[in-house]
Protein backbone atom coordinates (compact mmCIF):
# COMPACT_ATOMS: atom_id res chain seq x y z
CA UNK A 1 0.00 0.00 0.00
CA UNK A 2 2.64 2.44 1.15
CA UNK A 3 4.98 1.54 -1.69
CA UNK A 4 2.27 2.15 -4.27
CA UNK A 5 1.55 5.59 -2.87
CA UNK A 6 5.18 6.66 -3.20
CA UNK A 7 5.29 5.50 -6.80
CA UNK A 8 2.23 7.56 -7.67
CA UNK A 9 3.95 10.58 -6.22
CA UNK A 10 6.85 10.04 -8.61
CA UNK A 11 4.53 9.59 -11.56
CA UNK A 12 2.98 12.98 -10.86
CA UNK A 13 6.39 14.61 -10.45
CA UNK A 14 7.59 13.22 -13.78
CA UNK A 15 4.36 14.22 -15.45
CA UNK A 16 4.67 17.82 -14.28
CA UNK A 17 8.32 17.98 -15.29
CA UNK A 18 7.64 16.53 -18.73
CA UNK A 19 4.79 18.97 -19.37
CA UNK A 20 7.27 21.69 -18.40
CA UNK A 21 9.78 20.32 -20.90
CA UNK A 22 7.19 20.31 -23.67
CA UNK A 23 6.18 23.90 -22.97
CA UNK A 24 9.85 24.89 -23.00
CA UNK A 25 10.84 23.03 -26.15
CA UNK A 26 7.81 23.15 -28.46
CA UNK A 27 8.19 26.84 -29.39
CA UNK A 28 11.74 26.10 -30.56
CA UNK A 29 10.60 23.10 -32.58
CA UNK A 30 7.84 25.19 -34.14
CA UNK A 31 10.34 27.90 -35.03
CA UNK A 32 12.58 25.31 -36.68
CA UNK A 33 9.73 23.62 -38.59
CA UNK A 34 8.39 26.95 -39.83
CA UNK A 35 11.88 27.94 -40.99
CA UNK A 36 11.86 25.05 -43.46
CA UNK A 37 8.38 25.58 -44.88
CA UNK A 38 7.17 27.47 -47.91
CA UNK A 39 5.18 30.63 -47.23
CA UNK A 40 1.93 28.94 -48.28
CA UNK A 41 2.61 25.96 -46.01
CA UNK A 42 3.36 28.28 -43.10
CA UNK A 43 0.03 30.10 -43.30
CA UNK A 44 -2.12 27.05 -44.09
CA UNK A 45 -5.16 26.40 -41.87
CA UNK A 46 -5.25 23.76 -40.42
CA UNK A 47 -1.48 24.01 -40.03
CA UNK A 48 0.95 21.71 -41.78
CA UNK A 49 3.26 20.23 -39.16
CA UNK A 50 6.06 18.97 -41.40
CA UNK A 51 7.11 20.77 -44.59
CA UNK A 52 6.66 18.67 -47.74
CA UNK A 53 10.05 19.80 -49.03
CA UNK A 54 12.77 21.11 -46.71
CA UNK A 55 13.28 24.62 -47.97
CA UNK A 56 16.79 25.51 -46.95
CA UNK A 57 16.63 28.46 -49.32
CA UNK A 58 14.78 30.31 -46.54
CA UNK A 59 18.13 30.38 -44.77
CA UNK A 60 20.05 31.76 -47.73
CA UNK A 61 17.24 34.27 -48.31
CA UNK A 62 18.01 35.85 -44.95
CA UNK A 63 21.50 36.67 -46.20
CA UNK A 64 20.23 38.29 -49.38
CA UNK A 65 17.41 40.25 -47.75
CA UNK A 66 19.51 41.81 -45.00
CA UNK A 67 23.34 41.95 -44.45
CA UNK A 68 23.10 39.00 -42.11
CA UNK A 69 26.74 37.90 -42.46
CA UNK A 70 27.89 41.39 -41.42
CA UNK A 71 25.51 41.25 -38.46
CA UNK A 72 26.96 37.92 -37.43
CA UNK A 73 30.46 39.32 -37.59
CA UNK A 74 29.47 42.48 -35.69
CA UNK A 75 27.85 40.43 -32.95
CA UNK A 76 30.86 38.13 -32.64
CA UNK A 77 33.32 41.03 -32.50
CA UNK A 78 31.23 42.94 -30.01
CA UNK A 79 30.67 39.90 -27.79
CA UNK A 80 34.31 38.76 -27.82
CA UNK A 81 35.69 42.22 -27.10
CA UNK A 82 33.15 42.77 -24.33
CA UNK A 83 33.93 39.47 -22.62
CA UNK A 84 37.73 39.68 -22.91
CA UNK A 85 38.05 43.33 -21.93
CA UNK A 86 35.52 43.11 -19.13
CA UNK A 87 37.28 40.08 -17.65
CA UNK A 88 40.62 41.88 -17.85
CA UNK A 89 39.52 45.26 -16.44
CA UNK A 90 37.31 43.77 -13.73
CA UNK A 91 39.80 41.17 -12.58
CA UNK A 92 42.66 43.66 -12.44
CA UNK A 93 40.61 46.11 -10.38
CA UNK A 94 39.15 43.28 -8.29
CA UNK A 95 42.69 42.13 -7.44
CA UNK A 96 43.63 45.64 -6.31
CA UNK A 97 40.43 46.06 -4.28
CA UNK A 98 40.77 42.65 -2.71
CA UNK A 99 44.50 42.35 -2.07
CA UNK A 100 46.29 45.72 -2.05
CA UNK A 101 45.97 48.18 0.81
CA UNK A 102 45.77 51.73 -0.44
CA UNK A 103 44.12 54.81 1.02
CA UNK A 104 40.48 55.24 0.02
CA UNK A 105 40.16 51.68 -1.18
CA UNK A 106 36.97 50.81 0.67
CA UNK A 107 35.33 54.14 -0.04
CA UNK A 108 36.01 53.91 -3.77
CA UNK A 109 34.76 50.33 -3.84
CA UNK A 110 31.56 51.20 -2.00
CA UNK A 111 30.90 54.09 -4.36
CA UNK A 112 31.38 51.81 -7.38
CA UNK A 113 28.87 49.34 -5.98
CA UNK A 114 26.24 52.07 -5.91
CA UNK A 115 26.01 51.61 -9.68
CA UNK A 116 24.38 48.24 -9.06
CA UNK A 117 21.39 49.98 -7.49
CA UNK A 118 20.61 51.96 -10.63
CA UNK A 119 18.48 50.40 -13.40
CA UNK A 120 20.47 50.03 -16.61
CA UNK A 121 17.99 52.00 -18.72
CA UNK A 122 18.83 55.01 -16.58
CA UNK A 123 22.32 55.32 -18.09
CA UNK A 124 21.39 54.70 -21.67
CA UNK A 125 20.46 58.19 -22.85
CA UNK A 126 23.65 59.95 -21.64
CA UNK A 127 25.70 56.97 -22.85
CA UNK A 128 24.18 57.50 -26.25
CA UNK A 129 25.02 61.22 -26.16
CA UNK A 130 28.63 60.44 -25.17
CA UNK A 131 29.00 57.97 -28.03
CA UNK A 132 27.44 60.55 -30.34
CA UNK A 133 29.90 63.24 -29.17
CA UNK A 134 32.78 60.86 -29.74
CA UNK A 135 31.53 60.53 -33.31
CA UNK A 136 31.09 56.79 -32.87
CA UNK A 137 27.44 56.29 -33.80
CA UNK A 138 27.11 53.55 -36.41
CA UNK A 139 30.48 52.02 -35.64
CA UNK A 140 31.40 48.65 -34.15
CA UNK A 141 33.09 50.13 -31.01
CA UNK A 142 29.78 51.86 -30.19
CA UNK A 143 28.31 48.39 -29.63
CA UNK A 144 30.67 47.43 -26.83
CA UNK A 145 32.36 50.48 -25.25
CA UNK A 146 30.02 51.09 -22.26
CA UNK A 147 29.84 47.35 -21.58
CA UNK A 148 33.57 46.97 -21.00
CA UNK A 149 33.21 48.29 -17.46
CA UNK A 150 31.26 46.36 -14.88
CA UNK A 151 30.81 47.03 -11.19
CA UNK A 152 29.07 43.68 -10.77
CA UNK A 153 31.98 41.80 -12.35
CA UNK A 154 34.47 43.56 -10.09
CA UNK A 155 32.39 42.71 -7.05
CA UNK A 156 32.09 39.05 -8.08
CA UNK A 157 35.80 38.56 -8.82
CA UNK A 158 36.92 40.39 -5.69
CA UNK A 159 35.26 37.66 -3.62
CA UNK A 160 37.42 35.10 -5.40
CA UNK A 161 40.67 37.02 -4.92
CA UNK A 162 39.92 37.54 -1.24
CA UNK A 163 39.48 33.81 -0.73
CA UNK A 164 43.06 33.07 -1.87
CA UNK A 165 45.69 32.48 0.88
CA UNK A 166 48.28 35.17 1.72
CA UNK A 167 51.17 32.70 1.56
CA UNK A 168 50.99 32.69 -2.24
CA UNK A 169 51.60 36.40 -2.33
CA UNK A 170 54.39 36.34 0.28
CA UNK A 171 56.29 33.69 -1.66
CA UNK A 172 55.95 35.61 -4.90
CA UNK A 173 57.13 38.79 -3.16
CA UNK A 174 60.32 37.06 -2.06
CA UNK A 175 60.91 36.11 -5.68
CA UNK A 176 60.71 39.78 -6.57
CA UNK A 177 57.30 39.78 -8.25
CA UNK A 178 55.41 43.07 -8.43
CA UNK A 179 51.65 43.31 -8.03
CA UNK A 180 50.86 43.05 -11.71
CA UNK A 181 52.94 39.87 -11.95
CA UNK A 182 51.30 38.37 -8.86
CA UNK A 183 47.92 39.21 -10.33
CA UNK A 184 48.50 37.99 -13.84
CA UNK A 185 50.77 34.99 -13.32
CA UNK A 186 49.83 33.59 -9.94
CA UNK A 187 46.36 34.64 -8.89
CA UNK A 188 44.47 34.89 -12.17
CA UNK A 189 44.84 31.18 -13.00
CA UNK A 190 43.54 30.35 -9.52
CA UNK A 191 40.24 32.19 -9.91
CA UNK A 192 39.41 30.45 -13.17
CA UNK A 193 35.95 29.39 -12.03
CA UNK A 194 35.09 33.00 -11.25
CA UNK A 195 36.35 34.19 -14.61
CA UNK A 196 34.37 31.49 -16.41
CA UNK A 197 31.20 32.42 -14.51
CA UNK A 198 31.55 36.13 -15.26
CA UNK A 199 32.54 35.41 -18.85
CA UNK A 200 29.39 33.37 -19.41
CA UNK A 201 27.08 35.92 -17.82
CA UNK A 202 28.68 38.67 -19.91
CA UNK A 203 28.57 36.66 -23.13
CA UNK A 204 24.89 35.89 -22.60
CA UNK A 205 24.20 39.60 -22.18
CA UNK A 206 26.43 40.81 -25.02
CA UNK A 207 25.03 38.34 -27.53
CA UNK A 208 21.37 38.93 -26.70
CA UNK A 209 21.08 42.60 -25.72
CA UNK A 210 18.65 44.58 -27.86
CA UNK A 211 18.08 48.16 -26.69
CA UNK A 212 21.62 49.49 -26.79
CA UNK A 213 22.62 48.15 -30.25
CA UNK A 214 19.23 49.26 -31.56
CA UNK A 215 19.94 52.83 -30.44
CA UNK A 216 23.55 53.37 -31.43
CA UNK A 217 23.69 51.64 -34.80
CA UNK A 218 20.88 52.34 -37.21
CA UNK A 219 22.69 51.34 -40.39
CA UNK A 220 22.02 47.66 -41.13
CA UNK A 221 25.70 47.08 -41.92
CA UNK A 222 26.61 47.91 -38.32
CA UNK A 223 23.78 46.12 -36.52
CA UNK A 224 24.02 43.13 -34.22
CA UNK A 225 21.87 40.05 -34.79
CA UNK A 226 19.35 41.18 -32.18
CA UNK A 227 18.80 44.52 -33.84
CA UNK A 228 18.91 42.78 -37.22
CA UNK A 229 16.01 40.52 -36.24
CA UNK A 230 14.07 43.57 -35.15
CA UNK A 231 14.83 45.28 -38.47
CA UNK A 232 13.87 42.18 -40.43
CA UNK A 233 10.57 41.90 -38.59
CA UNK A 234 9.82 45.51 -39.49
CA UNK A 235 10.59 44.93 -43.18
CA UNK A 236 9.31 41.42 -43.85
CA UNK A 237 6.61 41.08 -41.21
CA UNK A 238 4.61 38.42 -43.03
CA UNK A 239 7.44 36.35 -44.47
CA UNK A 240 7.28 33.90 -41.57
CA UNK A 241 9.64 31.16 -42.86
CA UNK A 242 12.44 33.63 -43.58
CA UNK A 243 12.00 35.36 -40.20
CA UNK A 244 12.11 32.03 -38.39
CA UNK A 245 15.22 31.03 -40.35
CA UNK A 246 16.87 34.27 -39.20
CA UNK A 247 15.82 33.59 -35.62
CA UNK A 248 17.22 30.04 -35.74
CA UNK A 249 20.58 31.28 -36.99
CA UNK A 250 20.71 34.12 -34.47
CA UNK A 251 20.16 31.87 -31.45
CA UNK A 252 22.17 28.88 -32.63
CA UNK A 253 25.73 29.95 -31.66
CA UNK A 254 24.82 30.51 -28.02
CA UNK A 255 22.77 27.30 -27.90
CA UNK A 256 25.76 25.37 -29.24
CA UNK A 257 28.02 27.03 -26.67
CA UNK A 258 25.50 26.08 -24.02
CA UNK A 259 25.39 22.48 -25.24
CA UNK A 260 29.17 22.27 -24.88
CA UNK A 261 29.58 24.20 -21.62
CA UNK A 262 26.29 23.35 -19.88
CA UNK A 263 27.94 22.75 -16.56
CA UNK A 264 29.76 26.10 -16.60
CA UNK A 265 26.65 28.00 -17.73
CA UNK A 266 24.48 26.54 -14.99
CA UNK A 267 27.14 26.87 -12.28
CA UNK A 268 27.83 30.43 -13.35
CA UNK A 269 24.19 31.40 -12.95
CA UNK A 270 23.80 29.48 -9.70
CA UNK A 271 26.91 31.28 -8.41
CA UNK A 272 25.50 34.70 -9.25
CA UNK A 273 22.63 33.88 -6.89
CA UNK A 274 24.85 32.77 -4.04
CA UNK A 275 27.63 35.30 -4.32
CA UNK A 276 25.68 38.18 -5.77
CA UNK B 1 64.78 51.92 7.39
CA UNK B 2 61.77 54.14 7.97
CA UNK B 3 62.29 55.86 4.67
CA UNK B 4 62.51 52.59 2.83
CA UNK B 5 59.25 51.47 4.33
CA UNK B 6 57.56 54.70 3.33
CA UNK B 7 58.84 54.31 -0.17
CA UNK B 8 57.53 50.76 -0.43
CA UNK B 9 54.17 51.97 0.87
CA UNK B 10 54.03 54.62 -1.81
CA UNK B 11 54.86 51.99 -4.38
CA UNK B 12 52.13 49.74 -3.02
CA UNK B 13 49.60 52.55 -3.25
CA UNK B 14 50.70 53.37 -6.78
CA UNK B 15 50.06 49.78 -7.86
CA UNK B 16 46.64 49.88 -6.27
CA UNK B 17 45.60 53.07 -8.01
CA UNK B 18 47.10 52.03 -11.31
CA UNK B 19 45.26 48.72 -11.34
CA UNK B 20 41.86 50.20 -10.58
CA UNK B 21 42.34 53.24 -12.80
CA UNK B 22 40.98 51.91 -16.12
CA UNK B 23 37.85 50.50 -14.52
CA UNK B 24 37.20 53.52 -12.33
CA UNK B 25 37.66 55.84 -15.27
CA UNK B 26 35.33 53.83 -17.49
CA UNK B 27 32.65 53.54 -14.82
CA UNK B 28 33.05 57.23 -14.12
CA UNK B 29 32.50 58.28 -17.70
CA UNK B 30 29.82 55.79 -18.69
CA UNK B 31 27.94 55.24 -15.42
CA UNK B 32 28.54 58.00 -12.87
CA UNK B 33 28.56 60.99 -15.15
CA UNK B 34 25.29 59.76 -16.78
CA UNK B 35 23.54 59.72 -13.40
CA UNK B 36 24.16 63.45 -13.01
CA UNK B 37 23.54 64.06 -16.66
CA UNK B 38 20.07 62.52 -16.54
CA UNK B 39 19.10 64.74 -13.61
CA UNK B 40 20.56 67.75 -15.39
CA UNK B 41 18.77 67.01 -18.67
CA UNK B 42 15.47 66.41 -16.92
CA UNK B 43 15.38 70.15 -16.12
CA UNK B 44 16.07 71.06 -19.75
CA UNK B 45 14.42 71.00 -23.07
CA UNK B 46 16.86 69.12 -25.30
CA UNK B 47 16.25 70.14 -28.87
CA UNK B 48 17.90 69.50 -32.22
CA UNK B 49 21.71 69.20 -32.10
CA UNK B 50 21.29 68.65 -28.35
CA UNK B 51 20.70 72.35 -27.68
CA UNK B 52 19.59 72.68 -24.09
CA UNK B 53 17.17 75.21 -22.68
CA UNK B 54 16.51 75.44 -18.95
CA UNK B 55 12.85 74.72 -18.27
CA UNK B 56 12.89 74.10 -14.53
CA UNK B 57 10.30 71.58 -13.44
CA UNK B 58 8.29 71.79 -16.66
CA UNK B 59 9.19 68.24 -17.74
CA UNK B 60 8.07 66.88 -14.39
CA UNK B 61 4.85 68.89 -14.46
CA UNK B 62 4.14 67.62 -17.94
CA UNK B 63 4.97 64.07 -16.87
CA UNK B 64 2.55 64.01 -13.96
CA UNK B 65 -0.21 65.31 -16.22
CA UNK B 66 0.58 62.92 -19.04
CA UNK B 67 -2.11 60.21 -19.25
CA UNK B 68 0.13 58.03 -21.45
CA UNK B 69 2.81 58.06 -18.74
CA UNK B 70 0.28 56.99 -16.11
CA UNK B 71 -0.98 54.26 -18.38
CA UNK B 72 2.58 53.05 -18.99
CA UNK B 73 3.20 53.02 -15.27
CA UNK B 74 -0.06 51.13 -14.75
CA UNK B 75 0.95 48.61 -17.41
CA UNK B 76 4.34 48.18 -15.75
CA UNK B 77 2.65 47.50 -12.41
CA UNK B 78 0.40 44.93 -14.11
CA UNK B 79 3.44 43.21 -15.65
CA UNK B 80 5.08 43.06 -12.23
CA UNK B 81 1.94 41.72 -10.54
CA UNK B 82 1.52 38.98 -13.14
CA UNK B 83 5.11 38.03 -13.94
CA UNK B 84 6.88 38.14 -10.57
CA UNK B 85 4.52 35.82 -8.63
CA UNK B 86 4.16 33.46 -11.60
CA UNK B 87 7.93 33.17 -12.09
CA UNK B 88 8.57 32.71 -8.38
CA UNK B 89 5.92 30.03 -7.90
CA UNK B 90 6.66 28.04 -11.05
CA UNK B 91 10.42 28.13 -10.64
CA UNK B 92 10.19 27.19 -6.97
CA UNK B 93 7.86 24.28 -7.72
CA UNK B 94 10.10 23.01 -10.52
CA UNK B 95 13.25 23.42 -8.41
CA UNK B 96 11.76 21.46 -5.52
CA UNK B 97 10.48 18.74 -7.84
CA UNK B 98 13.97 18.43 -9.29
CA UNK B 99 15.35 18.09 -5.79
CA UNK B 100 13.31 14.99 -4.95
CA UNK B 101 16.03 12.61 -6.09
CA UNK B 102 14.36 11.79 -9.40
CA UNK B 103 16.34 10.35 -12.28
CA UNK B 104 17.47 12.58 -15.14
CA UNK B 105 17.75 15.73 -13.07
CA UNK B 106 20.60 17.23 -15.07
CA UNK B 107 18.67 16.62 -18.30
CA UNK B 108 15.67 18.56 -17.00
CA UNK B 109 17.91 21.31 -15.68
CA UNK B 110 19.60 21.77 -19.04
CA UNK B 111 16.38 21.84 -21.03
CA UNK B 112 14.66 24.29 -18.69
CA UNK B 113 17.64 26.59 -19.04
CA UNK B 114 17.47 26.82 -22.85
CA UNK B 115 15.24 29.95 -22.99
CA UNK B 116 17.76 31.71 -20.73
CA UNK B 117 20.45 31.51 -23.42
CA UNK B 118 18.08 32.50 -26.20
CA UNK B 119 18.04 36.00 -27.63
CA UNK B 120 15.04 37.99 -26.36
CA UNK B 121 14.39 39.35 -29.85
CA UNK B 122 14.16 35.82 -31.24
CA UNK B 123 11.92 34.65 -28.40
CA UNK B 124 9.57 37.53 -29.12
CA UNK B 125 9.52 36.64 -32.82
CA UNK B 126 8.72 32.99 -32.16
CA UNK B 127 5.88 33.81 -29.79
CA UNK B 128 4.52 36.53 -32.00
CA UNK B 129 4.30 33.94 -34.73
CA UNK B 130 2.60 31.41 -32.47
CA UNK B 131 0.22 34.10 -31.18
CA UNK B 132 -0.72 35.14 -34.73
CA UNK B 133 -4.48 35.66 -34.83
CA UNK B 134 -5.02 34.05 -38.24
CA UNK B 135 -2.30 31.44 -38.72
CA UNK B 136 -0.94 30.98 -35.22
CA UNK B 137 -0.54 27.47 -33.87
CA UNK B 138 -2.01 28.48 -30.49
CA UNK B 139 -5.33 29.47 -32.01
CA UNK B 140 -5.38 26.19 -33.89
CA UNK B 141 -4.92 24.34 -30.60
CA UNK B 142 -7.68 26.43 -28.99
CA UNK B 143 -9.99 25.56 -31.90
CA UNK B 144 -9.17 21.87 -31.54
CA UNK B 145 -10.25 22.12 -27.92
CA UNK B 146 -13.50 23.69 -29.09
CA UNK B 147 -12.58 27.21 -28.02
CA UNK B 148 -12.84 30.41 -30.02
CA UNK B 149 -9.78 32.03 -31.59
CA UNK B 150 -8.16 34.82 -29.60
CA UNK B 151 -6.48 37.90 -31.06
CA UNK B 152 -3.70 37.55 -28.51
CA UNK B 153 -1.64 40.60 -29.42
CA UNK B 154 -4.08 42.87 -31.23
CA UNK B 155 -6.76 42.93 -28.57
CA UNK B 156 -6.25 45.49 -25.82
CA UNK B 157 -7.74 43.06 -23.30
CA UNK B 158 -5.40 40.13 -23.95
CA UNK B 159 -2.17 41.69 -25.25
CA UNK B 160 -0.61 42.52 -21.89
CA UNK B 161 -1.30 39.07 -20.46
CA UNK B 162 0.02 37.43 -23.63
CA UNK B 163 3.28 39.36 -23.38
CA UNK B 164 3.53 38.53 -19.68
CA UNK B 165 3.26 34.82 -20.45
CA UNK B 166 6.25 35.08 -22.77
CA UNK B 167 8.27 36.76 -20.02
CA UNK B 168 7.32 34.02 -17.59
CA UNK B 169 8.26 31.37 -20.15
CA UNK B 170 11.64 32.92 -20.80
CA UNK B 171 12.76 33.70 -17.22
CA UNK B 172 11.48 30.72 -15.22
CA UNK B 173 14.33 28.35 -16.09
CA UNK B 174 17.01 30.86 -15.16
CA UNK B 175 15.47 31.51 -11.76
CA UNK B 176 14.83 27.82 -11.21
CA UNK B 177 18.59 27.18 -11.49
CA UNK B 178 19.30 29.79 -8.82
CA UNK B 179 16.58 28.43 -6.52
CA UNK B 180 17.75 24.84 -7.03
CA UNK B 181 21.25 25.89 -5.96
CA UNK B 182 19.70 27.50 -2.89
CA UNK B 183 17.71 24.36 -2.05
CA UNK B 184 20.77 22.18 -2.51
CA UNK B 185 22.60 24.37 -0.03
CA UNK B 186 20.17 23.32 2.73
CA UNK B 187 21.78 20.84 5.09
CA UNK B 188 20.67 17.24 4.49
CA UNK B 189 20.43 16.64 8.22
CA UNK B 190 17.17 18.60 8.43
CA UNK B 191 15.54 16.27 5.93
CA UNK B 192 16.95 13.17 7.60
CA UNK B 193 15.57 14.26 10.96
CA UNK B 194 12.20 15.02 9.35
CA UNK B 195 12.06 11.63 7.64
CA UNK B 196 12.69 9.89 10.94
CA UNK B 197 9.80 11.87 12.39
CA UNK B 198 7.68 10.61 9.50
CA UNK B 199 7.17 13.92 7.69
CA UNK B 200 6.07 13.41 4.07
CA UNK B 201 7.35 15.29 1.03
CA UNK B 202 4.82 18.09 1.19
CA UNK B 203 5.40 18.66 4.89
CA UNK B 204 9.15 18.69 4.35
CA UNK B 205 8.69 21.30 1.66
CA UNK B 206 6.52 23.49 3.88
CA UNK B 207 8.56 23.28 7.04
CA UNK B 208 12.14 22.86 5.81
CA UNK B 209 12.64 23.79 2.15
CA UNK B 210 10.39 26.83 2.02
CA UNK B 211 11.65 28.64 5.14
CA UNK B 212 15.31 27.84 4.47
CA UNK B 213 15.25 28.85 0.82
CA UNK B 214 13.85 32.30 1.61
CA UNK B 215 17.21 34.13 1.26
CA UNK B 216 17.55 32.80 -2.31
CA UNK B 217 13.88 33.45 -2.94
CA UNK B 218 14.40 37.02 -1.82
CA UNK B 219 17.32 37.46 -4.22
CA UNK B 220 15.30 35.99 -7.09
CA UNK B 221 12.34 38.19 -6.23
CA UNK B 222 14.39 41.40 -6.24
CA UNK B 223 16.16 40.59 -9.51
CA UNK B 224 12.96 39.47 -11.24
CA UNK B 225 11.16 42.56 -9.99
CA UNK B 226 13.82 44.94 -11.27
CA UNK B 227 14.07 42.99 -14.53
CA UNK B 228 10.30 43.09 -15.03
CA UNK B 229 10.22 46.81 -14.31
CA UNK B 230 12.59 47.21 -17.23
CA UNK B 231 10.83 44.89 -19.68
CA UNK B 232 11.69 46.09 -23.16
CA UNK B 233 12.61 43.38 -25.69
CA UNK B 234 9.34 41.43 -25.65
CA UNK B 235 7.05 44.46 -25.73
CA UNK B 236 9.09 46.30 -28.34
CA UNK B 237 9.30 43.27 -30.61
CA UNK B 238 5.75 41.98 -30.21
CA UNK B 239 3.70 45.15 -30.50
CA UNK B 240 4.05 47.47 -33.49
CA UNK B 241 4.19 51.21 -33.02
CA UNK B 242 0.83 51.63 -34.76
CA UNK B 243 -0.90 48.67 -33.12
CA UNK B 244 -4.14 49.43 -31.29
CA UNK B 245 -2.67 47.56 -28.32
CA UNK B 246 0.40 49.82 -28.19
CA UNK B 247 -0.73 52.10 -25.39
CA UNK B 248 -2.24 49.31 -23.38
CA UNK B 249 0.98 47.26 -23.40
CA UNK B 250 3.74 49.84 -23.38
CA UNK B 251 5.86 49.75 -20.21
CA UNK B 252 7.64 52.71 -18.65
CA UNK B 253 10.93 51.71 -20.27
CA UNK B 254 9.34 51.40 -23.71
CA UNK B 255 7.69 54.80 -23.27
CA UNK B 256 11.04 56.22 -22.18
CA UNK B 257 12.70 54.68 -25.23
CA UNK B 258 10.11 56.13 -27.61
CA UNK B 259 10.45 59.60 -26.13
CA UNK B 260 14.23 59.52 -26.13
CA UNK B 261 14.89 57.94 -29.50
CA UNK B 262 11.75 58.11 -31.60
CA UNK B 263 10.00 61.34 -30.59
CA UNK B 264 13.38 63.06 -29.80
CA UNK B 265 12.16 64.43 -26.51
CA UNK B 266 15.34 63.80 -24.60
CA UNK B 267 14.59 66.21 -21.77
CA UNK B 268 11.20 64.66 -21.15
CA UNK B 269 12.67 61.17 -21.45
CA UNK B 270 15.23 62.09 -18.76
CA UNK B 271 12.42 63.05 -16.41
CA UNK B 272 10.79 59.67 -17.11
CA UNK B 273 14.10 57.93 -16.35
CA UNK B 274 14.41 59.80 -13.04
CA UNK B 275 10.86 58.83 -12.09
CA UNK B 276 11.45 55.18 -12.97
CA UNK B 277 14.65 55.19 -10.95
CA UNK B 278 12.87 56.67 -7.92
CA UNK B 279 10.10 54.06 -8.16
CA UNK B 280 12.58 51.18 -8.36
CA UNK B 281 14.57 52.59 -5.45
CA UNK B 282 11.48 52.96 -3.27
CA UNK B 283 10.37 49.40 -4.03
CA UNK B 284 13.84 47.97 -3.39
CA UNK B 285 14.18 49.79 -0.07
CA UNK B 286 10.68 48.66 0.90
CA UNK B 287 11.55 45.05 0.05
CA UNK B 288 14.78 45.28 2.05
CA UNK B 289 12.81 46.53 5.04
CA UNK B 290 10.15 43.86 4.63
CA UNK B 291 12.65 41.02 4.37
CA UNK B 292 13.02 40.73 8.16
CA UNK B 293 9.40 39.63 8.24
CA UNK B 294 9.81 36.59 6.05
CA UNK B 295 13.45 35.88 5.15
CA UNK B 296 15.36 33.53 7.46
CA UNK B 297 19.10 33.98 7.56
CA UNK B 298 20.55 31.02 9.43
Amino acid sequence: MRERKIKWGYVIIYLVLIVGILITVLPFIWMFLTSLKSQSEAVKVPPVIFPSVLRFENYSNVFTKIPFARMYLNTIISAVVTVVMQLFLCSMAAYAFGRINFPGRNVIFAVLLAVLMVPSSFFILPQYLIIQNMGLLNTIPALFIPNLFSAFGTFLLRQFFMALPDELEDAARLDGCNHFMIYSRIMLPLIRSGLVALGILTLRFAWNDLMWPLIVNTSTEKMTLSAGLSFMQGQYATDYPTMMAGAVMAVLPLLVMFAIFQKQFIEGVAMSGIKG
Amino acid sequence: MNRGKKKSHAKEYAWGYAMIAPLVLGLGVFYFYPVFKVFFDSFHDVGAFNKRKWVGLANYQKMFQDPVMWQSLGNTVKYVLIIVPAVLIISLVLASLLNTGIKGRSFFRVVYFIPAVTMGAAIAMIWRWMYNGDYGILNYILNLLGLESVQFLSNTKTALVSISMVSVWSTTGYNMIILLAGIQGISKSYYEAASIDGANGINQFRHITLPLVTPTLFFVMITTLIGTFQTFDTIYMMINKNSIAMESTQSMVVYFYRNAFEYSKKGYASALAVFLFVIIMVITVFQMKMQNKWVNYE
